[in-house]
């Protein structure tokens, strides 16, 4: 198939004194040619099943004014997350003491490890995490930090909006510690 | 005693049909691939351990970018015409229904719709363009779009995306998030791109746990 005919027409007897040519194989080695094919399939596979984006789904609860509808929760249990700007996550567990003493800063790298200690501790009842994002933080925040609830199977979340103690707290400490 | 001869035979194998066929695959390949549609909002998402591949029938996409600035877009032609008659008879807009059809997303406020839709599909770009007004809940849009936008689905099936820019600011993803509430539409997905669980938590137990029974 990828060779020609070049015998030209078999033993065709040429004269005396008409030097014979010397015939070059027309056969190549086709080897090399196939592993870039190969490699190139290969590659286009990986990228297009790659970029197929996800869907992460949300729940939002109804907004309720009533308060014997909306969810009562042992304060035990409750770990709060504030998320900063800068990427800088803060955290309390229960609720907010007046002289700010449980109010700890952290970030996204290890509140794996305090959600993970708080899950250890509690009944799975009682737990309850709260995500208060601020103004400053970013949609990639809120995302990373609801994707940490699934990545650490927490059932129980709500994402609420900063009180302002809270909001003002994230920022004296972000201002104590950027300087 | 003679041995029976074994023809020897070259070991060089006629590589052409293979690579025929791996050029075949490599062209289809090629030719299939769906590519990316030039976006007109530049959006990068961020990444999430979810799983499941967002849905690409009967969208409604919000879009928010880097700046904060809303966008809406649908795939579902037909309902596009709906909702454009919709406009007309309740906002008077007077607008030309087959460019609000055409038009890949929609990113101005109600009363500078007919001047969106004049410019050239290929000249609306996200950063030029002023983006559906929702910065506070007394001027939201957005709750009226969804509102308008659920009608036209009445009774059809809608998926609801969201899908935001990583350096978007809280407050816009939560406006949107009260425009969805305000329209009682609580169920949502939003678009992310795919990233494993972290090797050891909770979520990757899980993932391993079929695997451990069975051994």
């Amino acid at each position: 198939m990828a060779e020609m005919d070049t015998s030209g027409g078999g033993g065709h007897k040429k004269g005396p004194g008409v030097k014979k040519s010397k015939k070059l194989s027309t056969r190549v080695d086709l080897t090399p040619m196939v592993d870039l094919g190969f490699l190139l399939i290969t590659f286009f596979i990986f990228t297009t099943t790659m970029s197929q984006p996800t869907a992460m789904k949300l729940n939002l609860p109804k907004d309720t004014d009533k308060p014997e509808e909306q969810n009562k929760t042992a304060e035990s249990g409750v770990l709060t997350l504030l998320l900063g700007k800068d990427n800088n996550v803060f955290y309390y567990e229960g609720t907010l003491k007046n002289d700010a003493s449980n109010f700890k800063s952290s970030n996204f790298k290890d509140i794996r490890d305090v959600i993970i200690r708080k899950k250890q501790s509690t009944p799975e009842k009682n737990l309850m995490l709260i995500i208060k994002p601020s103004n400053e933080c970013t949609y990639k925040n809120v995302v990373d930090m609801i994707d940490e609830m699934s990545i650490n199977v927490i059932k129980r979340y709500a994402l609420v909006d900063i009180a302002d103690v809270e909001d003002k707290l994230v920022k004296i400490t972000e201002g104590a510690t950027g300087n | 005693m003679a041995r029976p001869k074994i023809p020897r035979k070259s070991t060089s194998i006629d590589m052409t049909a293979m690579c025929d066929v791996a050029f075949l695959l490599l062209s289809f390949f090629i030719l299939t691939t769906k590519f990316k549609p030039a976006e007109a909002i530049t959006v990068s998402t961020p990444s999430s351990v979810a799983t499941k591949v967002a849905p690409d029938k009967d969208v409604v996409l919000i879009t928010i970018d880097k700046d904060g600035k809303v966008f809406l877009s649908m795939d579902n032609e037909q309902i596009k015409g709906n909702i454009a008659d919709v406009l007309n008879s309740t906002k008077n807009l007077g607008i030309n229904k087959a460019a609000f059809v055409k038009a890949g997303f929609i990113g101005s406020s109600f009363s500078q719709l007919n001047a969106f839709l004049a410019i050239p599909e290929e000249d609306r770009k996200g950063n030029n363009l002023p983006g559906i007004p929702c910065k506070d809940s007394s001027n939201n849009e957005v709750t009226e779009w969804i509102s308008i936008v659920k009608g036209a689905y009445m009774g059809l099936k809608m998926n609801l995306l969201l899908k935001g820019d990583n350096l978007a600011k809280y407050p816009a993803f939560k406006n949107v998030i009260d425009a969805f509430k305000k329209n009682d539409e609580l169920k949502f997905s939003m678009v992310t791109n795919p990233e494993s669980a972290p090797t050891g938590t909770d979520l990757w137990k899980q993932n391993q746990g079929p695997v451990d029974k069975k051994e």
